[in-house]
């Protein structure tokens, strides 16, 4: 079967805009965390965020896109931009038809929603954007990059929480393998408004520290909690063949995928991700040995924390492989955090190094895993594997396998 | 692909006009039309004052009270989708494989009935922009990321598979359908219960189609508001519900003896890369998006025996459509039956795929035709036959069902008599 892999990488993360930027801070440890200023926190119990800074979106896009846009939405297609740029993938480089657009999303432009709503019941329906209608849905990421780069292929949405970033991923290798030759996938998400803010924290899982440095601690014995992020990546993922008769040299294969769903507690409950872990694996036909690095999905509250640790330690034995949470740099992303997951995943690969896990101290007892903390850590680049979970019960998991490894890539 | 094949085995509908398939199905073969003055909120304010409503008793439906608390008015239709559905197939949940069960649920607009509601709590009518937290519901989360209606209905169900949501505007319901038709068939499960919901019948989305004109402002003559494909149309009607499906592998489903009520042989979508709320005028993608889900049926275009149309009554859309209809299937787009039965049912966005998906499959079973009501005056720039008013009796074998969408997405699926050959 035709192999997919990623051959452009567009970071926008609260710790770094772009990609090289990104890639530099999250090796240097530097946190985005800090006090959240886009709005008054002052009378919320979570205050702490992730926020990307100094982006201002007419650098980027067109005057007219503004207002026709969410925040979300503007960092999504100047990702889409930088991914491109950096595959070097050029209008007329594929057909138009050859190309299509799989992203992720979890909130929509509700920066945009709340603004509206607003408008609507404080001044009636004829104060209502005429731009609402395409702003908030949560399509809107998948058609605006389709639009802006002339892709007209498969599209896709998908919505799963966190896991969602994944799940879009996964759906762009379906449609390389089904013949298209190029898909820009990922997810970004931001909703940093009032509204989308009290949404969040009514998942009783957001922390409520104040502390920077403590706040977010996946796997510490103080978990309590983590902090939202916005931003995310989106991906070039492409056609192997295709991408080696162009020149391009890619950072890594999309080589196995999982989902699965927790069983609920009427229904005996049960924990889904070791079978999302288990599939990914057996799609990548990878012995749990092949894999160098495993990017944890880190939900920083202890019950989450205590399961994906043991999944980890149950399928690779305990502390036998390094394990890493960048998010604690940039907060959860909501869909946009595992596709930088799979950003630092493949630049691990490229530069033989797993970026740290910053802040967390001492790992809670029990939990048998070997937490890449405080520095990067060298390491001989092999596959690695990354998980992102949803709230409800949402696991996903995929196997990247570095370039070197895919058969026929160094051909 | 493995040469699994993936056909349906359980309908449940919730629609205008029809709470349940089976009143669903009499409602459109008969022609009624659902469209109305809007009962859910005062419209006095808004240019679009009518819709297709459910008459939706969440007590009669059988829904819990735990469940019509928790649950957006989406969920809700979802919900009890599913049941009739699991109920129809005969499938008993104890008895599968809870590892070889997905679910994938569109939606265009998600939870936002109840998003609106409780904004208006915690924003004190629209008057706070720093909302209130201390008044939300511990349920917001599942409002905002509107995943969780594919999760109640993976909790329903009892399904540990993948589990997600498809989230393409107005061919999520087409979408979601054809993503569970490759789970099947690339053998992650045996067993997807796939389908599309959506309630938009809310301020704050028909000021959104207000704000563009593109729902219709026929107040005064609800009942004939959506025209699809006459000269004089006005624009959609908002509709509401939800359908979902028991797909199967095709051997599965035989094992247990299963009634099959239809194969879904192929699916594609396409986008036009041009406008989030305009079409090419070529219809260029649709028709791409037609032959690539005949290509992927191993089927000829003249094989196509009835087309279910987008047909929203847009003056842009009937066109489009018909003209992406005559380049995929050239002259045989004028020999066949193509009909919209959003004429009847409004247009529910992201549920109305999957809705026509199941009266698809009961076109193909019961061997009738649906008909486009509200088609008076023949529009001499659309020249198929239509189907205007009245239901046909015909034997069918293969069908199209066609989607398309705010930002520009194009979705087409073909379904056949089950049982026919590989």
């Amino acid at each position: 079967m035709t192999a997919a892999v990623v051959t452009g990488i567009g970071v926008a993360a609260p710790n770094g805009l772009g990609k090289d930027r990104f890639w530099a801070a999250t090796l240097r440890g530097e946190s985005g965390i800090r006090t959240v200023r886009r709005f008054d926190v002052s009378s919320y119990p979570s205050r702490l965020a992730g926020e990307i800074d100094g982006f201002e979106p007419t650098e980027y896009l067109a005057g007219r896109l503004i207002p026709q846009t969410d925040r979300m939405t503007q960092i999504a297609l100047v990702a889409s931009d930088w991914a491109l740029a950096d595959a070097g993938v050029e209008p007329g480089t594929y057909d138009t038809t050859e190309m299509g657009v799989a992203t992720a999303g979890a909130s929509g432009g509700l920066e945009f929603g709340q603004r509206e709503l607003a408008n609507l019941w404080s001044s009636g329906p004829q104060h209502v954007s005429v731009y609402m209608s395409f702003a908030w849905f949560y399509a809107v990421n998948s058609g605006q990059i389709s639009i802006r780069h002339g892709m007209r292929g498969p599209t896709g949405v998908m919505v799963s929480d966190q896991a969602g970033g994944l799940d879009a991923l996964a759906q762009a290798r379906r449609n390389v393998r089904k013949g298209t030759r190029l898909i820009l996938s990922g997810g970004v998400d931001s909703s940093f408004c009032p509204y989308g803010w009290v949404s969040r924290m009514s998942s009783r899982s957001l922390s409520t520290c104040d502390d920077p440095r403590s706040a977010y601690l996946p796997f510490d014995a103080r978990a309590q909690g983590h902090v939202p992020g916005e931003g995310g990546a989106i991906l070039v993922v492409e056609d192997a063949q295709a991408a080696r008769s162009r020149g391009a040299r890619p950072y890594g294969e999309i080589a196995g995928y999982g989902a699965t769903f927790d069983a609920a507690a009427r229904h005996g409950g049960g924990n889904g991700l070791r079978r999302a872990v288990e599939a990914a694996l057996a799609d990548a036909q990878a012995a749990a040995t092949d894999i160098g690095v495993v990017f944890a999905d880190g939900s920083g509250t202890p019950e989450d924390d205590r399961i994906e640790a043991e999944t980890i330690a149950a399928v690779f034995g305990p502390g036998a492989v390094p394990v890493t949470v960048p998010k604690t740099m940039t907060g959860r992303m909501n869909s946009g955090g595992a596709p930088a997951d799979l950003a630092c995943a493949l630049l691990s690969m490229r530069d033989a190094i797993i970026p740290p896990t910053i802040n967390v101290r001492t790992i809670a007892p029990g939990y048998e895993i070997d937490l890449v903390i405080g520095e990067p850590r060298p390491w001989q680049p092999g596959a690695a594997l990354v998980l992102a979970r949803g709230k409800g019960g949402f696991n996903s998991a995929m196997v990247l396998r570095a370039t070197a490894q895919v058969p026929g890539a160094t051909a | 692909m493995s040469g699994r094949r993936v056909v349906i085995t359980g309908l449940g509908v919730v629609a205008p006009g029809g709470v349940n398939t089976k009143a669903f199905w009499e409602a459109i073969t008969s022609g009624r039309t659902a469209t109305r003055l809007i009962t859910a909120f005062d419209p006095a304010a808004f240019r679009s004052q009518i819709a297709a409503e459910v008459d939706f008793d969440p007590v009669q439906a059988g829904l819990s009270h735990r469940e019509m608390r928790r649950l957006d008015r989406a969920a809700q239709f979802a919900l009890v989708a599913t049941r009739e559905s699991l109920s129809d197939s005969g499938l008993e949940p104890g008895r599968l494989d809870p590892t070889r069960v997905g679910v994938s649920v569109g939606s265009a607009v998600g939870c936002t009935v109840r998003l609106e509601s409780e904004y208006l709590v915690l924003s004190d009518s629209g008057r706070e922009w720093v909302v209130d937290n201390s008044y939300a519901s511990p349920h917001l989360y599942d409002y905002y990321m509107p995943g969780s209606l594919a999760a109640e209905v993976a909790w329903e169900v009892n399904a540990q598979g993948p589990v997600t949501m498809i989230s393409a505007g107005c061919t999520s319901g087409l979408d979601s359908l054809g993503h569970a038709a490759d789970l099947i068939r690339e053998g992650t499960v045996d067993v997807m219960l796939a389908g599309g919901t959506d309630a938009p019948i809310s301020p704050i989305t028909v000021s959104c189609f207000d704000a563009i004109k593109a729902t219709s402002p026929g107040n005064d003559d609800a009942a004939h508001a959506l025209r699809p494909f006459d000269r004089t149309r006005t624009g959609f009607v908002l509709g509401e519900g939800a359908a979902m499906l028991v797909l199967e592998e095709l051997e599965y489903a035989r094992a247990r003896g299963a009634k099959l009520y239809a194969e879904i042989t192929g699916f594609a979508s396409r986008s036009n890369a041009f406008h989030m709320t305009g079409l090419r005028p070529d219809g260029a993608e649709l028709a791409a998006a037609v032959t690539a889900a005949l290509d992927e049926s191993k089927l000829p275009a003249d094989a196509i025996d009835y087309v279910n149309a987008h047909g929203t009554a847009t003056k842009q859309n009937d066109l489009h459509e018909t003209v992406a209809l005559k380049t995929a299937l050239g002259d045989h787009a004028y020999r066949i039956p193509v009909s919209s039965i959003k004429s009847m049912i409004g247009h529910s966005l992201g549920a109305v795929g999957s809705i026509e998906i199941a009266a698809c499959a009961l076109a193909i079973d019961q061997g009738i035709v649906p008909p486009t009501a509200n088609l008076n005056e023949p529009d001499p720039e659309l020249d198929l036959d239509y189907v205007p008013h009245q239901a046909r009796e015909q034997h069918l074998d293969t069908v199209l069902t066609v989607g398309s969408g705010f930002g520009g997405f194009q979705s087409a699926m073909v379904l056949v008599r089950p049982g026919s050959p590989a």
